[in-house]
Formats: structure tokens, sequence, C-alpha cells
């Protein structure tokens, strides 16, 4: 069992003011119009999930995690999982900005002879630490890495974002199993509770509630957020942070599609890309205008 | 100018073990003793070295490890699949985990998630499948695992090795914690004869011949090489010198040697506790049919699941001993001459009659002692007739 003794240490002060919260919203909103584009361009992936989780990968690549994109193989950094491979569009866009690769890459998405593999692949991109796409396989590999960070008595902290379709898989409560009885505080799930999957929605495919008790009931630290709230979010982070008896999970309720007003919360959008031409002309103006909420001011 | 080698005989550089045939001295292990012994061994060479179990410590023998290094061990419960994708993540880490199990479970059910996790993603994750093969026994075909060699050795970055005894299980062991990269270590339940010493060579990848022939060559992997051994030594008596070597890695299988042996000695029987198909037998086929067609046999299952039963019943009725592997060379002979053969090998047809006799004999003696509440004609085994005695 690792030691437990060496405690989490504060590395980052999470407090957030006024103007960074700003900020990630704007970025969290461009990185939703690079989402499109990529979908587009590709003409096929996922579009619901990515978007939906827009500001969840915003808040942890500028404003949660400890990493640096010119040392992406730096020993100490914080290790993200993605575990449902699927939405790597969210991913992809968000390392681009962040700095690890040219941002015209994003065009060579799912394209024969691209660092951007239909489902994200260890080793083909900067940034990416794992492979993913069979789903429930993350949760166990964050687990893997948080044991072995303890091991070691290294101050890292492992993010691993689920989907929650991915629930449905069996491994995952392996991985729940494991993370509780060894008390992995410096490992904190995020799950993209967004209620649907491909073949419907989640409480009719396979119900998950209650999910928190589920979680619970495994000696986690459950907190529950709004998944579009970039401040909610982070402040759910900080309440995991300050977990040290035991590894938390995130349910982050996200809206799917969201900004995206025609996508919202249908279950059609999961695997599917916008069309090119007036299709993705609609979504674009959908995410400038906060899906017509607000009088555009860019057109 | 090279030195000549004998053109038969034990092969005097594989350093095997004096009195390799005589059954009373002869050393008896279970190849998952050398790995148990190979751990210790690794984790004392290397701190990265880590070990995971399924609830299965003290039968793979990882419990020795544990003893030794208590806080590199980890205990994951019945989580096979979990085993091989946390593994995967302390490998990120830049641990070096070995994931112990029963072969039937780890790769038999955790196949998606060594192939994504470990292989996809290349990281170092040794995978250990203890009690594979049918020689498990009374346990029956849920756990004689027979698939495992086939599964493992198509997924790409991954290597399979499969150690002759459990000394060599004990080298590949720690050879595997060095090399860099995927592995799947295959170990068997049963003791077998210790015949390798430690100056026996072993290098993953590389093949060794044990025996020189000029006439046939079996190539085998595991300890069934050992009844390879005994099969030449008869056949030597009626005037066949059969080549034998030691594959003891599947994959990447040593071609070179293959097709050396091939073209030297015209005609190949391969030998495994597996299945045929997809196994050693398969790779072998699929190497020659490349670079040196042959006639080949392959001896080990052919096609159906195991059953419960004594080991070395079960290793005799299934054809896997050395008279089988007798008849199946002489088969390879006879068509390395272009003589007419049966569409059914003569070996399998033969190991199946010889099943079916001494499942036969085996049910009979047993219903012989059917006590007579169960309508037999045994006194009945009740508190009254033991006091009796």
């Amino acid at each position: 069992m690792p030691n437990l003794t060496l405690g989490p240490t504060v590395r980052k002060n999470l407090h957030l003011h006024e103007k960074k919260l700003k900020s990630l919203e704007e970025r969290a909103f461009a990185i939703r119009e690079d989402i499109i584009d990529m979908l587009v361009e590709a003409g096929s992936g996922h579009s619901a999930g990515p978007l939906g989780m827009a500001d969840i990968f915003t808040a942890l690549y500028f404003h949660v995690m400890v990493h640096d994109p010119k040392r992406p193989e730096w020993a100490d950094r914080d290790r993200f999982i993605l575990s449902n491979g699927h939405i790597c569009p969210v991913q992809y866009a968000t390392l681009a900005s962040a700095g690890y690769f040219p941002k015209r890459e994003l065009m060579t998405l799912r394209k024969l002879g691209s660092q951007l593999q239909g489902h994200p692949e260890r080793g083909r991109l900067p940034g990416v630490e794992n492979t993913a796409g069979p789903l429930g396989d993350g949760s166990s590999q964050a687990v893997g890495l948080a044991y072995a960070a303890l091991m070691d008595r290294r101050p890292w902290r492992v993010y691993c974002v689920m989907s929650d379709g991915e629930l449905e898989c069996g491994i995952t409560w392996e991985a729940m199993l494991f993370a509780g009885r060894n008390r992995l505080y410096n490992c904190t799930f995020i799950i993209d509770r967004n209620n649907i999957q491909i073949d419907g929605n989640t409480e009719e495919i396979m119900p998950l509630e209650p999910l928190a008790a589920k979680f619970e009931s495994f000696n986690l630290n459950v907190i529950r957020c709004a998944g579009n709230s970039i401040n909610d979010f982070i402040s759910a982070v900080e309440r995991a942070h300050g977990m040290s008896e035991k590894p938390s999970v995130i349910i982050a309720d996200t809206i799917p599609g969201y900004g995206v007003d025609f996508m919202e919360y249908d279950f059609r959008w999961h695997g599917i890309p916008p069309k090119p031409g007036e299709e993705s002309m609609r979504a674009i103006e959908s995410i400038r205008t906060l899906g017509g909420r607000i009088q555009s001011e860019h057109e | 100018m090279a030195k000549k080698l004998p053109s038969s005989g034990i092969n005097r550089a594989a350093y095997l073990v004096r009195g390799l045939f005589d059954e009373k001295t002869i050393d008896r292990k279970p190849t998952r003793d050398g790995y148990g012994l190979g751990l210790v061994d690794a984790g004392r060479a290397s701190k990265n070295v880590v070990v995971l179990s399924a609830d299965l410590t003290e039968s793979t023998r990882a419990l020795w490890f544990k003893e030794k290094y208590p806080e590199r061990f980890v205990q994951l419960g019945v989580s096979e699949q979990s085993l091989a994708a946390i593994a995967a993540g302390m490998a990120m880490a830049g641990k070096i985990p070995f994931i112990s199990s029963y072969a039937a479970f780890s790769p038999g059910r955790n196949w998606e998630q060594i192939r994504t996790t470990v292989a996809l993603q290349n990281t170092n994750v040794k995978i250990a499948g203890a009690h594979a093969g049918v020689s498990v026994g009374p346990d029956g075909a849920t756990h004689q695992m027979t698939e495992d060699i086939a599964i493992m050795r198509v997924i790409p970055n991954m290597r399979v090795i499969v150690p002759c005894d459990a000394l060599e299980a004990k080298k590949a062991t720690i050879a595997a914690a060095k090399l860099v990269g995927p592995t799947y270590l295959r170990f068997a339940r049963e003791a077998s004869p210790v015949f390798t010493t430690a100056k026996t060579p072993f290098k993953i990848g590389r093949a060794e011949i044990f025996r020189f022939g000029v006439d046939v060559t079996i190539v085998a992997a595991g300890p069934l090489l050992y009844e390879a051994l005994i099969a030449a030594e008869a056949l030597s008596r009626r005037g066949v010198e059969t080549c034998v070597i030691n594959m003891h890695t599947v994959k990447p299988l040593d071609v070179k040697a293959l097709v050396q042996a091939a073209k030297q000695t015209g005609a190949i029987v391969t030998l495994e506790e597996a299945q045929v198909a997809g196994g050693l037998g398969g790779a072998v086929c699929e190497a020659l049919a490349a670079y040196a067609p042959v006639p080949v046999e392959r001896v080990g299952i052919q096609d159906r699941f195991g059953e419960s039963g004594e080991p070395t019943l079960l290793l005799d009725g299934f054809g896997l001993t050395a008279p089988s592997i007798v008849e199946s060379v002489g088969r390879a002979l006879k068509r390395k001459r272009g003589e007419k053969v049966s569409d059914r090998p003569e070996y399998v047809a033969a190991a199946e009659g010889h099943l079916d006799e001494l499942k036969g004999k085996i049910i009979a003696e047993s219903l012989i002692r059917t006590p007579r509440k169960w309508g037999g004609k045994k006194p009945d085994a009740s508190l009254k007739s033991r006091k009796r005695k």
C-alpha cells in the first residue's frame, strides 16, 4: 500500500478572479468554434460531447492543472487521462489552444498520416497521455498512475475525464474499488454527466442514478457541479483538492452540444458532425451568439 | 574455419542436466515456481519492478515477491480487466509491472485492456499467465487455457515467451524485466522435469538447438520439450536422427533458425500444450510457408477444449507425450519422402482412441466403489460402517 504520510501539497492556488473567469469563458467558446471547424473538415466524429465539455477542458488546461506545453514530458506535470476518447476533438482543440502543437494541425483530424487520430493515441501527439477509445479503460490507468505517484512520493495529481455512458462498463467499478481501498486522494475523476449515449438517453438505456450514492458506497468523495459553469467546476476541483483521505469524483452535469442551440440535449448529435455549409454556419453563429441568447457583435 | 557441428545427439553446448533421462534423479518443479523466483531476482535488480495480483498470489508464486518486497506488491482482488489497465497506468509513471493471474483470466478475460492499454500504448507491462494448458488437470476446461498463445501472438508490440522448465522460467522472467516493452510469459501449474541448467543459454528471441539430427526437426515450446527429447531418443534407436529446437520465444519467432532447420532436415514437427491453430504450430507454418515450405505436423490441442482429469493422463490422452510425437515424426518423414498419407493424421486419431479408452477405464474403476445407497455394491460409508473398522 502506498505511503500516505506524504499528504497532499498545495501546488497551485485556484482562486478565480473575475477577469480570469471572463477570459476562460471566452476561450471556451473559441475552442467550441474550433471543434465545429475540425469536425466539418474531418467529415466524421462526435459533436455533442466535445461541445459540452469545452468549459471543463478550458478550466483544467488554463487554470487547474500544473503543466507546461513546452515540456510535455516534464516528470512532475499533472497527468490528464481522457477515458472517453471519442470526445477528443475538445482535447485536441484545447491542447492546440494551450500551445502543445500548431493550430493548423487541427485541419488534419482523422486523416491519413495525422497526429490527430480519430481516437487519441499515446505517443502520437504532444500532450496526449493515453490511448483511449474502448470505453472504461481510462479510470484504471488513472488509478495506476495515482498509485505510482504515491509510491514514489511525487506531488503531481491525476485528473481523469470519463463519460457517464462508460460507467456501464464493469472495469470502471473495478477501478473505483481500487481507488477507494487505496485512498488515492491525488486522483480526481470528472464525469461528463450529459445523460446521453449513442443509443439514447442514459436513464432509458441503463439507468445510472442514484449516481452519487454509487460512488459514495465505493468510498469516494462525491462532488456535484454544473459542468458548463467554469466557476462552479473550479470550486468543485478546490473541494476535491481539500479532501486528503479519499479520491474524489466530480459529477459535472453538462449539457450535450452546449453552445449550439440545435444540438443541445439531443442524443442524435452524439456521434455525428455538422454538415458543411449552412448547418455548420448556423452552429458557429449559435456559438457566437450563445444560441441566440445574445445579439451577435461579430457579424 | 567454423567447427563442424555433430550431426546427431544432444547438443553439449546446451548444457542440459546430467542424467537427462534418469527419472529418479531429475528434479521436477512447475514453471510457475521459476516465475516466483525470477520475480524476486528482478525485484532486487530494479526498484521499479512491481507485482500486481488478482487474488491468486500464492498459486502464481507472486507471494514470494510479496514476502520480500511488500511495499511493491499490489493486491487488486478479482479484477482482471483493471489488472491490465492499472498496470499500464503504473508503467506510464515509470514502473515495470508484472501482472499475475491464471492465463484463462489474464489474458483470457482482459484481452481488450491488454490490446489497448498495454500493446497499443506500448507500455512496459509484463503479463504472466499461470496455469496454462491442459495439465492444469482436475479443474477442467474453464481453467485450462489453450488459446493464450494465439490471442497474444496476434497483437502487435507483444512478445510471447513459453519457458520449458522452472529454471528457464526464472531466466525468462528476469530477462523480461530488463527488456522494455509488453511481454507475455506463459507458465504451467504442474511440476515438470528441470532439464536445463544455469549454463544453458537463454536469450529472448533466439531459438536453442537441444539436440542435433538430420532427418526431421521437432520445434517445441514449454515443458513438453522434454517429451520431444524422449521421443528423439526413441527415434534414434530406430535410426531416425531428430533435431530438437527449444522455441521458447514464440514471438518474435527465430525464423532464421527455423528456416535453417527446415532446409537441413526437410520436415518439421511442432509441439505445444496449446491450440495448434494460431499457436506455435501456426507461427511455424506461417514462417515456413513464406521462406521454406516443408511438410509440417502440428502436435498440440486440435481445436477442442480440455476437460477434467489427472494431468499425466490428460497429456497422454490428448496425444502430447513421446509415443504420439514418435508417430507424428513418422508421418512427417513419410510426407518428406513423398509417400501417401491418410487425410486425418494417425497420431491424432490414435490419441482420441486412447483418450476414450482411458476414460472408460477411469470411470469404470470409480464406479466399482459406488456405495449401496447410490445403487452400488459397496457397503455404505456411513458412520456405522466406519465404526466397524
